[in-house]
C-alpha cells in the first residue's frame, strides 16, 4: 500500500470544503468510486451512519447539511484505515474528514463532557488532563540520567525532543520519557526538551474538527521553536509526529523529523551491542496506525524489537496495513463513556482480545495513548495477569543494563 | 446587651440545624473570653419551643413574624438588622449553609459593617477577634481583622463539634418586635423533595468508591452498608462501572464525574489518575488497598493496607454503635 | 428580557498557590487568573433565557490582563455586549468589587436597565463578604441564593426561581423583578465554545469600557496574614487489628461531624 503524498503547504492552510475543487488535492474527491472499501474497513463501520464514502457523495450531490447536523462523525477515531484503503488514494483522514468535522463540530448542541473536559483543558493548560502547564517537565527529575531542558539552558542543541501531553503527565507515560531519556544518553545523543514551555501540538484537536485550538496551539508551539537553535526534532508524540510533519509546515515548520521509533531504528547498529540483558518475552507488536497506516514504519519496530536477545515476535491477526486501532485518536481517548453508554465494544477491548489470542505475553506499543488504553483495556478483560503492555523504548532500555 | 457575642440560630423545617449548636459551642468560647455574654437570636414563627434547645447561650432574642416562617435571606436580614442596629453586639455568628446564605451580606451592606467569610476558627487577640478564613479550595489560609464593629462573621460546617454547643439549662427569651416590607419582594412558595431515583453523587457529602478491590458484584453490599450508615452513597472507578456492577451514574474519575464530598472512602481503589482527577478535592480521603504502595496512598489522608473485605463490615459496625450512643 | 451578567476572576487552583514575600497576599508571579466557576454557570443561564424569551445578554467585568480572552468567549457563546469597567486597581476585594459592580449599574446611561442581574453565588476568595448578595443591597434589589433554576413569568414582572437546600431538597420562590439571582448552577453545564469562533469574535466584535466609579469604599477589613494550610505528603497510616482501626476511624470521623 503506497502512502500518500503530503497535500502542499498551500492547500493545507487554505482549502476548504466550499474551495476543495480549486485544489488538485481537492479535485481527487471527484475520482471516488463510491466501492465502498472505506466504510467496509472502518473499525467502527458497523455504527458508522455516514462512512467516507456517503460523505463524498452527499458532498458532490450538495447534501452535506445532513451530515453537518448530526453527531456520527464522532464515532470516527482517524485511524487511517480508510485512507490506506482507499483505491484511489483520497486523503479521507488527513483532509477531507477534519473538514467535515469541522463543521459537524461548530454545530454540536453539545460537546460530550469528557471530551468538552480535555479541549477545554488543552487551551488552558496545554494538556488534555487539566494539570498545571508548569509540572509538564516535572518527571525529569525521576530520569536516571540528566536531561536538559531548553528554557533554564537555551544554548543550542543537536537534537530537540518533543515530548507529548501523554508522555509527560500520565504514569505510564512518564516511564516511556524516562526509558526514552536514558535511550537518548546512552547513545551519546545532544539532545534537549522544551520543558514547561512545551504545549500538545494539537493533532487530536484537528482530526476531530477542533481547528481553532489546533491554529492556537500550532502558532505558539512555533513562535516556542523560533526562540531556540536545534538541527532536528524527534517526537515520543505519534499524532504530534503527524502534526508536524504535514501541518505545521504550513507555517514554515521545516526541521528534519522523526518519530521515536523509527529515529532509533536509523541508531540500530550502536545500540544493538547496549541491548546485552536477555528479555525472555514472546512479544506481540501493535501497529500504531500514525506511524504504520499513515507513515508507512511497520519494519522499523520491528527490527528494534527483533534486536533485543531472546525476545520472539508473533503477530496478532490483524497487523500492519489491518492493525485495528486503540481508539484513542480524533477525540476517541476522551469518548469512551459516550461510546459506552452508545453500546459499542471499546476498540481497545477489541484489540487486546487479539493480542492475547497470539499467546504473547507482551503487547508492544509505540503511540503514547495505546499504553493506558491496552493495560485498562487488559484489566477490565481479567487479562492482566497473562499480559503486560510495554511501549518499545520501554523494553529497549530494560534490555540495556545499567 | 451591647457588646454581647450573638449567634444567629439556623432553624429550617421546624428543627434547629447542627450547625447552630457548632457555631454556639464557638460563640461561647469567644464570650468568655471577652467577658460578655452570648445571645441567641432566634427567628421564626411559632417557634419559641426551638429556644428551650438554646441553653448555651445566655438569653435568646426571639422574634416571632409570618414573614419568618420560611426562611428567606431577605426577611431574616430585615430582621437581624433591626436587632443588631438596636442591639450593638460586639459580633454576630451567622451559620454559612444554604440555609442562611445571604443574610450576612445583607445585614453587612444595610448596616455598613464588616463581615467575614469562611471563618474556620476565631481567636480573641486583644480584646480583638481574629478570624482565620480557608479559601481558594481550601489552599491558602488569610488571618483577618475587621477595621470597625459590630461585626459579622459567616462560620462554615466544622469549627467545633456540636456538643459543645449544647446545655441543658432553657435560656431566658425576650421576644423582640421588629417590622417588615409590606409586599416583600420574594416570597416562598413551596419546597421540592428529591425525586426517587438514583442517585447524583455530586451532591453526596459522604461517598464510599469501590474499585477493583471489590472483587466481587456481591461485595458491593458491604459498600452500600458503610454508606448508607454514615447517609451517604457507592460509586465506582471505571472498571467496577464496566463490568456492569454499578450504574454509569455512579462513576467518578476521567470517564465520569467530578465529586467533592466531605469525606470520600475508597474501598479496593488503586488511585490511577484517571480516578483521582474525579475526587483529588474531597476534604477527607480515607484509601483502604491491601497494596501499601498503591498511588491512592499518596492522595488519601488516612490509609489502611487491609483487606477491603474485612475493614469495610468492621468500620460499618463502629458507626452504628457510634450512632447508637449518639442516639441514647 | 434583558439579563446582565457579573463576572469575575479568581486564582485558578490547578496552579500552585504561593504567598507574596509581604506575607499578606498571593503571589502574582506564579498566578493565574480564571473565571469564577459559577460565574460561568450564570452566563449559561442567562443565555438559556436568552434562547427561550429573547432580549439581550450582557456581561460586565472589572478589567484585568486576562479579561479579554473571557469577555470575548462570552461574545462567541452568544452574549449581545460585553463591558470592562477600566481605569481601577484591579487587587480589589470581593466587597470592594461589589461596590463597583452596584455604582456601574447605577449610573444611568451606561449599561441599559436589566430585568435579571446573575452572578455566581459564591465565588472562592469571597471572604470579604459575597458579591451577589452585596451588589443586591447596594441595589436595594430583591436576591435570592443558590439559584439552579430560572423561569420568567409571561407577564415579565416576575421570576419562579429555584433554589438548593442541603440533602437534595429544593425550594421554589417568586421574585419580582428587576432583581439579583446568586447562581449556583445553570440548567445545562455550560456549553463549550468551538476556539475558531472566540478567535473570529476577537477579531471582529468589541469589548466596550466604562470608567469606574470615582470613590472607592474603604476598606472594612484588614488582612494580617496569608498562610499555606498544613499539608500531608502522605496518608497517615493506620495500623493494628482491624476493629482497632474502624474505631479511631470513627472519632476521625466524629471529629468532622461526620458520624
Amino acid at each position: 500500500m503506497q502512502v500518500p503524498a503530503a497535500m502542499s503547504d498551500q492547500a493545507m492552510a487554505e482549502m476548504t470544503l466550499d474551495n476543495l475543487y480549486e485544489f488538485p488535492e481537492g479535485r481527487k474527491v471527484l475520482t471516488c468510486m463510491q466501492c465502498g472499501v472505506c466504510g467496509g474497513t472502518c473499525p467502527y463501520g458497523d455504527v458508522m451512519e455516514y462512512s467516507p464514502r456517503r460523505i463524498i457523495l452527499m458532498l458532490r450531490a450538495g447534501m452535506l447539511d445532513k451530515v453537518f447536523t448530526s453527531d456520527g462523525l464522532l464515532n470516527c477515531v482517524a485511524c487511517y484505515a480508510c485512507m490506506a484503503h482507499c483505491p484511489r488514494g483520497i486523503q479521507l483522514t488527513e483532509v477531507l474528514l477534519p473538514l467535515v468535522k469541522e463543521q459537524v463540530f461548530l454545530r454540536l448542541p453539545e460537546v460530550p463532557t469528557e471530551l468538552h473536559k480535555a479541549l477545554e483543558n488543552t487551551l488552558r493548560y496545554g494538556n488534555p488532563t487539566g494539570e498545571s502547564a508548569r509540572k509538564r517537565a516535572a518527571w525529569v527529575k525521576t530520569s536516571s540520567v540528566p536531561v536538559r531542558i531548553l528554557s533554564e539552558d537555551p544554548r543550542p542543541v543537536d537534537l530537540l525532543w518533543f515530548v507529548e501531553c501523554q508522555n509527560s503527565y500520565h504514569p505510564r507515560g512518564q516511564d516511556i520519557s524516562r526509558a526514552t531519556a536514558k535511550i537518548f544518553h546512552a547513545l551519546g545523543l545532544d539532545f534537549a526538551i522544551l520543558g514547561n514551555e512545551e504545549k500538545c501540538a494539537g493533532e487530536c484537536a484537528r482530526l476531530l474538527g477542533e481547528t481553532g485550538l489546533f491554529d492556537t496551539l500550532m502558532e505558539y508551539n512555533m513562535a516556542v521553536f523560533r526562540n531556540y537553535q536545534f538541527n532536528r526534532m524527534v517526537t515520543s508524540g505519534a499524532h504530534a509526529y503527524d502534526a508536524f510533519k504535514y501541518h505545521y509546515t504550513s507555517v514554515g515548520f521545516r526541521y528534519p523529523l522523526d518519530h521515536t521509533t523509527p529515529f532509533l531504528a536509523k541508531y540500530l547498529e550502536s545500540l544493538a551491542p547496549r541491548l546485552t540483558r536477555k528479555l525472555n518475552y514472546t512479544i506481540t507488536y501493535h501497529d500504531s496506525c500514525c506511524l504504520g497506516r499513515h507513515n508507512g514504519f511497520y519494519e522499523e519496530p520491528r527490527v528494534l524489537l527483533r534486536a533485543i536477545p531472546g525476545v520472539k515476535l508473533v503477530e496478532m491477526f490483524h497487523s500492519r496495513t489491518n492493525a485495528i486501532c486503540c481508539g484513542g485518536g480524533g477525540g476517541g481517548m476522551w469518548l469512551d463513556t459516550y461510546y459506552k453508554a452508545k453500546g459499542y465494544e471499546r476498540l481497545s477491548e477489541r484489540r487486546a482480545k487479539e493480542a492475547v489470542a497470539t499467546g504473547a505475553d507482551v503487547l508492544a506499543t509505540s503511540c503514547p495513548y495505546e499504553i493506558s488504553r491496552f493495560e485498562d483495556a487488559l484489566k477490565v478483560l481479567g487479562y492482566d495477569k497473562k499480559m503486560i503492555v510495554r511501549d518499545v523504548t520501554e523494553l529497549l532500555a530494560e534490555a540495556m543494563e545499567g | 446587651m451591647a457588646g454581647n457575642v450573638w449567634v444567629l440560630a439556623e432553624q429550617w423545617r421546624g428543627e434547629v440545624s447542627e450547625i447552630t449548636y457548632e457555631v454556639l459551642a464557638l460563640g461561647s468560647e469567644l464570650a468568655m473570653a471577652l467577658g460578655v455574654k452570648l445571645q441567641a437570636v432566634l427567628l421564626g414563627h411559632r417557634m419559641e419551643s426551638l429556644a428551650e434547645t438554646l441553653g448555651k447561650a445566655d438569653g435568646v432574642l426571639y422574634v416571632d413574624h409570618a414573614a419568618l416562617e420560611e426562611p428567606t435571606a431577605e426577611a431574616q436580614g430585615a430582621a437581624l438588622s433591626q436587632l443588631v442596629k438596636e442591639g450593638q453586639p460586639h459580633s454576630v455568628l451567622i451559620p454559612l449553609t444554604n440555609v442562611s446564605l445571604g443574610v450576612e451580606a445583607l445585614i453587612a451592606a444595610e448596616l455598613q459593617l464588616p463581615v467575614v467569610n469562611f471563618c474556620e476558627d476565631l481567636r480573641v487577640v486583644e480584646r480583638r477577634l481574629q478570624a482565620r478564613c480557608l479559601l481558594y479550595g481550601g489552599k491558602m489560609e488569610v488571618l483577618v481583622r475587621a477595621l470597625r464593629e459590630p461585626v459579622i462573621f459567616g462560620i462554615p460546617p466544622g469549627t467545633r463539634p456540636a456538643e459543645k454547643g449544647r446545655a441543658a439549662r432553657v435560656p431566658a427569651l425576650e421576644e423582640v418586635a421588629v417590622t417588615f416590607p409590606e409586599a416583600p419582594a420574594v416570597r416562598f412558595t413551596k419546597y421540592i423533595e428529591p425525586e426517587a431515583g438514583d442517585v447524583d453523587i455530586t451532591k453526596q457529602d459522604v461517598l464510599v468508591a469501590v474499585g477493583r478491590g471489590i472483587q466481587t458484584q456481591d461485595n458491593i453490599a458491604l459498600a452500600e452498608e458503610l454508606a448508607q450508615a454514615l447517609g451517604g452513597a457507592v460509586c465506582g472507578s471505571r472498571p467496577v462501572i464496566d463490568q456492569g456492577w454499578l450504574p454509569l451514574s455512579r462513576q467518578v474519575g476521567k470517564s465520569g464525574l467530578t465529586v467533592k464530598p466531605k469525606l470520600y472512602i475508597a474501598a479496593g481503589v488503586s488511585g490511577a489518575p484517571e480516578h483521582v482527577e474525579g475526587m483529588k478535592n474531597a476534604s477527607l480521603i480515607i484509601a483502604i488497598n491491601t497494596d501499601p504502595h498503591a498511588p491512592i496512598f499518596s492522595l488519601a489522608h488516612y490509609g489502611i493496607a487491609e483487606d477491603v473485605l474485612e475493614v469495610l463490615p468492621a468500620l460499618t459496625e463502629e458507626v452504628h454503635k457510634a450512632i447508637r450512643k449518639k442516639a441514647g | 428580557m434583558n439579563v446582565l451578567v457579573l463576572l469575575r476572576m479568581v486564582p485558578d487552583v490547578v496552579e500552585e498557590l504561593e504567598v507574596a514575600p509581604e506575607g499578606r497576599t498571593l503571589d502574582l508571579q506564579v498566578l493565574r487568573m480564571i473565571l469564577s466557576e459559577s460565574d460561568d454557570h450564570a452566563l449559561e443561564e442567562a443565555l438559556l433565557l436568552k434562547e427561550r424569551h429573547g432580549g439581550t445578554v450582557t456581561v460586565l467585568a472589572l478589567d484585568s490582563p486576562d479579561i479579554d480572552d473571557v469577555l470575548f468567549t462570552s461574545l462567541a457563546k452568544g452574549a449581545d455586549r460585553a463591558v470592562k469597567v477600566t481605569g481601577l486597581d484591579m487587587r480589589v476585594t470581593s466587597r470592594g468589587l461589589a461596590h463597583i459592580f452596584a455604582q456601574t449599574i447605577a449610573t444611568p446611561g451606561s449599561l441599559g436597565p436589566a430585568d435579571l442581574i446573575l452572578t455566581g453565588t459564591q465565588a472562592i476568595d469571597e471572604w470579604d463578604g459575597s458579591v451577589a448578595p452585596l451588589v443586591a443591597h447596594f441595589l436595594r434589589l430583591p436576591f435570592v441564593p443558590i439559584v439552579v433554576q430560572v423561569a420568567v413569568g409571561t407577564s415579565g414582572g416576575t421570576a419562579t426561581v429555584i433554589k438548593e437546600y442541603p440533602g437534595g431538597i429544593r425550594g421554589e420562590f417568586e421574585v419580582r423583578l428587576p432583581a439579583v439571582l446568586g447562581i449556583q448552577a445553570a440548567e445545562k453545564a455550560p456549553r463549550y465554545v468551538p476556539v475558531a469562533k472566540v478567535r473570529a469574535a476577537a477579531k471582529s466584535r468589541r469589548i466596550e469600557t466604562l470608567p469606574g466609579p470615582p470613590h472607592m469604599v474603604p476598606a472594612f477589613v484588614e488582612v494580617l496574614q496569608m498562610m499555606k494550610p498544613e499539608v500531608a505528603g502522605h496518608a497517615e497510616m493506620l495500623e493494628g487489628p482491624v476493629e482497632k482501626i474502624a474505631s479511631r476511624v470513627c472519632e476521625i470521623l466524629a471529629e468532622r461531624g461526620l458520624v
